[in-house]
């Protein structure tokens, strides 16, 4: 079968980093780490700002799996699905 | 010549320029959005690299650089300071960035939260922790201040290998080996926020400034208490007699005139406004044996202070004296202190400023 992988929609605060709005990972990862992990090895600079160096989400930046927050789901162990949609959205913070 | 001041803000990065300290323009913001807590300029690197700490709410942490004041800037694509993995701890902010000596142009050195100190032998691309500090026994003891827990100063052995960093709270810690070990450098610096006034550490240290003179003498702006060391830190005495309060955040000294420093009293540590309300730096040309106030320029009205590293001198002479208040506005005097002018007004809280000189 054919595996679409999963799309990965970013801030535009991030496209310059990521050098896109969106990114298309395949094979489907397992779970979300994994999504990171891969995301950790192309381009290690924008992975950091989705998560620190201790593996751990950052504390202003959800992400959201076919809408739902993976904080309220498996957080990193959440399983992905060929087709899923990543959202990687800041949160509301700052002054 | 050109002179040039770095102004590192909670929301971006300003760079003013001027070819006679007097008038300025201004350039930004570079890096909007980022807090802008530490700055460096590499002078010893040709172009002149501008190394900047960065922190943004949302996407954490960073350092990067640039060559060509900002028109372009670079990081290091794994990040140039990350915690190794069995520390089991993530990076918060760059507090303090600090190029060697001269005759040691690659090495760098970072003070970062939580309390840490990082050195680098590539010009600031790579960092190491220096473990000597992270597995110290005393850091579990090292308890935050209001900002965070940091390294916020770092004074490089000019020569061989003695070595000063200051933390809050922890205090002044030492090295003679290269900055391997460390031990603690205290003595006659109080802290009144404990049971015992005069602990071996524990101390916020907001600021250490390096006499002209030598590294042997040194002034502290302490949370309560202005202190001079007259032997590399081993002893202090104070030197607050003739200020309108020894609290304060930041202190400065001379890079010529052996003798003269800069201090701004803020009423207390629970009144953290100027005293009675107005601006005014204090200069000391004998050492701390006197103080003389200081503030034509500067506002009669104001409530808003000037954080520990928001205040830095230029290595020219007169003296060049800059501050950065946190209702955005920024000062520089040409002569010393006795006059001001406004560089900037209506910035962010400004965090950080250094000075240079470029051809």
């Amino acid at each position: 079968m054919n595996d679409p992988g999963v799309t990965v929609r970013l801030p535009s605060a991030l496209s310059d980093v990521a050098g896109a709005r969106s990114l298309v990972v395949a094979p489907t990862p397992d779970d979300v780490a994994a999504l990171l992990d891969g995301i950790r090895d192309e381009n290690p600079a924008l992975e950091r700002r989705i998560r620190d160096e201790t593996g751990a989400l950052r504390r202003f930046i959800n992400v959201y799996v076919d809408g739902d927050d993976v904080r309220h789901l498996d957080g990193p162990a959440t399983t992905l699905r060929p087709g899923s949609e990543v959202h990687v959205i800041p949160s509301v913070a700052g002054g | 010549m050109t002179h040039v001041l770095a102004i590192g803000t909670r929301k971006g990065l300003w760079i003013a320029r001027s070819d006679d300290r007097e008038s300025w323009t201004l350039d930004g913001p570079h890096l909007l959005m980022q807090e802008v807590a530490s700055v460096a300029w590499d002078t010893r690197r040709s172009p002149a690299r501008l190394l900047v700490g960065t922190m943004s709410w949302h996407f954490g942490p960073t350092l990067m650089w640039t060559d060509d004041l900002g028109a372009t800037w670079h990081e290091t694509g794994n990040a140039a300071i990350a915690f190794p993995e069995d520390t089991g701890t993530a990076l918060g902010r760059i507090w303090q960035l600090q190029p060697d000596r001269d005759d040691r142009p690659e090495v760098v050195w970072a003070g970062c939260e939580p309390t840490s100190l990082w050195r680098s032998d590539d010009g600031g691309e790579t960092f190491s922790l220096v473990r000597g500090l992270w597995d110290h026994p005393h850091r579990p003891n090292w308890a935050p201040g209001f900002g965070g827990a940091a390294v916020h100063t770092i004074v490089p052995p000019p020569e061989g290998e003695r070595m000063l960093v200051a933390m809050s709270t922890g205090g002044v810690y030492v090295s003679d080996d290269g900055a391997t070990g460390w031990t603690p450098s205290n003595t006659g610096i109080s802290a009144g926020f404990m049971p015992d006034p005069y602990p071996e550490y524990g101390q916020c240290v907001h600021k250490v400034a390096v006499d002209a003179s030598g590294p042997e003498r040194m002034y502290v702006q302490n949370h309560n208490g202005v202190y001079r060391s007259d032997d590399s830190g081993a002893t202090w005495t104070s030197i607050a007699e003739g200020l309108p309060s020894d609290f304060g955040f930041f202190v400065l000294s001379s890079p010529h005139a052996a003798g003269t420093a800069w201090v701004m009293p803020i009423e207390n540590g629970d009144r953290r406004i100027p005293v009675d309300g107005r601006m005014r730096l204090h200069r000391t040309r004998d050492a701390g044996a006197t103080w003389t106030e200081l503030g034509e320029g500067l506002p009669d009205e104001c409530f808003s202070v000037v954080l520990r590293d928001a205040a830095c001198v230029d290595a020219q002479d007169p003296t060049g004296v800059y501050v950065g208040t946190r209702d955005g506005v920024v000062y520089a005097s040409a002569d010393e202190g006795d006059s001001w002018q406004e560089v900037a007004a209506h910035l962010p809280d400004v965090l950080t400023l250094r000075a240079t000189v470029l051809p």
